[in-house]
């Protein structure tokens, strides 16, 4: 106990001494994200200063061993380095689908080789990452994905279209489920990594209802993949694919804080409209109780005993609330809330905040999905 | 951390094989209201529970006790909540003894809550509706003591109890917390006269009248005026208790509902293969473990004096009475008909969540709360 108490100390100091005031300033929008990669346009020096300096500690990635590019911290100082970087008001100096998505993928299913390289250039914010899942016919049954991988001998030969790409557009990487067996359905499927830049390889951004595209289209026409970049068995891609899954649906579930802790209610402001309040507040114990619910879950997956059925709760339970949340500040907001370019309104920032948490519990598998899911768990039918 | 400890573990390991068998449904509940028991619970269980250690749960180890907190009060109040136990538990054990610990009336009445042969209850309501600062029951200085007047309603186990903490007024006005008193009032206080009324779910709960009831000055609890320390240090382990409650006849009548989509048959088909009910189990499901959550972080805060306690509170009341709700409107509903019939336990469920969601603050009242205590 001791031992952690110096490491807070320490901790302290250090990022006293190297977090850049500027990093220590509320994200106004997700524009202030650092993502890191090969082309990405830092905001400031002071962006750029932060990922590296933390990146030189291993700390994007505090947890990871460290060599592969982590920090090499036990759960407890993990926690206390994230307690103290809240403290502080310190950013996270690098999001990233490769931390949260595929680097425990990789952890678990990539070979040595695979995790001293890859895993090393997440660390350092190298490479930016992007997620081949879902296609034009394989959307909520995954499974059915039909991009096709022809083993050519040295290499994959990989053809087909993926789509809601989240910024292909941007990404260096993409980590690809392709089908190399038409034998089996799910016993079919491979988990490809290649290069944005492989010949071959195009995206196409998608206009969205919010008038933002984070998502694209990308086609591979005869893109060339080395043999070495499989992770896991060929055909055995499904279970790195489900794995990555429950990291991606615990990700997006934490979205129903909507990353800060305080009150609905208080931060729509003075609420005149005695119905609204009631729904607001009823909305702010759910949320209460979900944060709850959320400290829970990360308690449990440490000590090793979550129920199975509990990422696909968090997701549900976290998407579904964030929805409800959004709504509810676009009533408080009443038409304030409707103007989609003034100056104003920041551009429309609440109305396209409000339509893009519409696809949170479409993304990473619909609420439908994983009601679907928890029920198999639950109710454990005969057959199914 | 918000998973359990190794001795909590035990606990629980203790006390749910204890009340699924000694706190079944069938040898308690039904049993005393079959009976027409006047208590609606049983002192012979009520002694057991002592005998586990359970009823001194909260009580100091220097006044007999176990020493334990809200945490260890929830593991047990689950799976009362489980088994639709009847017993003076919650009340007791939790309510009373948080409200009377550190004052003189707790060395007087502790040794025959930690025997499992006292039974004490908290007379607060005055209305149909929980208001703790809306008290007009008066209380008037009278040589050594004082004089009580006034009416109490939705008092659990009021005619059961040796001693009834009543809230009653020494100063200030109705809606106001200061000029609050508890007094420890004996249940054959001359004056005092007690209405036992059964509840929906068969328990009992007494309408009070006090007319002129004389009590001395050592039967205040905490300070004259400063009632509301005591009271509120009640009411909340109550609530947080009531929450860990409904959270356990949420997890009763799920466990009912879901096992009975693995056996009926309709279509010739399982009900449970249906989609219809699928989704609305998983999203039960999810709501409870929501709950839980919300019931455990609320008693982890009044365990640790953490200034969030209240808040949390009132979040596990409201969330844990609403999702229970669920679970038992779901559960007679997808039970079809046998769930309208007394001979099924599914509307047992029904009827008790709809006592402990009323208990202490309705899910309503507790939702202003939470946008009270945040500031809106």
């Amino acid at each position: 106990m001791a031992d952690l108490e110096v490491f807070r100390a320490e901790t302290r100091a250090w990022l006293e001494a190297n977090c850049p005031a500027e990093m220590r300033t509320p994200m106004r929008s997700e524009k202030d994200a650092c993502w890191g990669g090969r082309h990405f346009e830092y905001a400031s020096p002071a962006q750029k200063q932060w990922l590296d300096v933390m990146a030189s500690r291993g700390w994007t990635v505090p947890d990871w061993p460290r060599e592969y590019g982590g920090g090499g911290l036990s759960p407890a100082e993990t926690k206390i380095l994230k307690e103290e970087m809240a403290a502080l008001g310190c950013r996270p100096p690098l999001t990233s689908f490769g931390i949260s998505m595929l680097g425990p993928a990789l952890l678990k299913y990539g070979n040595e080789e695979q995790k001293k390289r890859f895993l090393t250039e997440i660390a350092r914010g190298e490479i930016r990452w992007c997620q081949g899942y879902s296609e034009p016919g394989a959307g909520s049954d995954l499974a059915g994905l039909q991009t096709k991988a022809e083993d050519k001998g040295d290499h994959f030969l990989v053809n087909g279209q993926k789509v809601w790409t989240s910024y292909a557009d941007q990404a260096d990487w993409i980590f690809c489920l392709v089908r190399t067996s038409t034998e089996s359905k799910h016993g079919g499927i491979s988990f490809l990594l290649f290069d944005m830049e492989s010949p071959g390889v195009s995206t196409k951004p998608i206009l969205l209802i919010s008038g933002n595209s984070p998502f694209c289209e990308t086609f591979f026409d005869d893109v060339k993949v080395p043999k070495n970049q499989l992770v896991g068995d060929e055909n055995k891609g499904w279970d790195v694919a489900k794995y990555l899954l429950g990291h991606e649906r615990e990700m997006i579930s934490g979205i129903g804080l909507g990353g800060e802790r305080e009150a609905l209610g208080k931060a729509v402001g003075p609420i005149e409209d005695p119905l609204l309040r009631a729904e607001i507040a009823a909305f702010d114990v759910d949320a209460l109780a979900f944060a709850a619910m959320s400290e829970r879950f990360i308690d449990q997956l440490k000590a090793g005993e979550a129920h199975p059925a509990m990422p696909s709760i968090m997701k549900y339970a976290g998407t579904e609330l964030n929805k409800r949340r959004h709504e509810l500040i676009m009533a408080a907001g009443g038409s304030d809330t409707l103007e989609w370019d003034s100056e104003r309104s920041k551009g429309g920032k609440s109305a396209r905040d409000w339509l893009r948490t519409k696809a949170n519990s479409i993304e990473g598998g619909t609420s439908e999905v994983q009601l679907g899911i928890v029920a198999k768990h639950i109710l454990r039918l005969p057959g199914a | 951390m918000m998973t359990l400890t190794d001795d909590q573990r035990m606990l629980h390991d203790t006390v749910r094989p204890f009340m699924a068998d000694e706190g079944a449904i069938k040898s308690q509940l039904r049993h005393w209201r079959d009976t027409g028991c006047g208590d609606g619970f049983g002192h012979g269980l009520w002694k057991q529970f002592g005998e586990l250690g359970l009823t001194g749960i909260l009580i100091p180890e220097a006044q007999g006790g176990a020493g334990l907190g809200a945490v260890e009060a929830g593991v047990v109040l689950e799976e009362i909540g489980r088994n639709l136990t009847p017993s003076p538990f919650l009340t007791t054990a939790v309510a009373a003894v948080r409200a009377m610990q550190g004052s003189a009336q707790a060395e007087r009445w502790f040794p025959g809550i930690v025997a499992g042969e006292t039974i004490a209850a908290l007379a607060i309501d005055e209305g149909k509706h929980h208001d703790p600062t809306r008290i007009a029951t008066e209380a008037r200085r009278s040589g050594n003591g004082f004089v009580l007047n006034g009416g109490k309603q939705f008092v659990v186990h009021g005619a059961s109890a040796d001693v009834i903490l009543v809230a009653a007024r020494t100063a200030g006005s109705s809606g106001e917390t200061r000029g609050l008193t508890l007094f420890a009032v004996e249940r054959c206080a001359s004056g005092l006269e007690i209405d036992n009324v059964a509840l929906a779910d068969s328990s009992k709960a007494a309408r009070l009248r006090l007319d002129e009831v004389e009590v001395d000055a050592d039967a205040v609890v905490g300070e004259v005026d400063g009632g509301w320390t005591p009271i509120s240090r009640g009411l909340n382990a109550g609530r947080a208790g009531a929450a860990a409650e409904l959270v356990g006849v949420a997890v009763g009548a799920s466990e009912m509902t879901f096992e009975y989509l693995k056996q009926r048959k309709q279509f010739g088909r399982l009900i449970g293969e249906f989609q219809a009910l699928q989704h609305r189990a998983a999203h039960l499901y999810g709501e409870i473990e929501i709950a839980r959550a919300a019931a455990l972080k609320a008693a982890q805060l009044l365990d640790a004096g953490d200034p969030r306690a209240e808040l949390f509170v009132s979040v596990a009341k409201a969330k844990a009475a609403r999702t229970s709700a669920l679970a038992v409107q779901e559960g007679v509903q997808m039970h079809g008909g046998i769930g309208m019939t007394d001979e099924h336990d599914i509307g047992l469920y029904m009827k008790r969540e709809a006592v402990l969601s009323e208990l202490f603050g309705s899910p309503r009242y507790h939702a202003a709360r939470v946008a009270e205590l945040s500031g809106y």
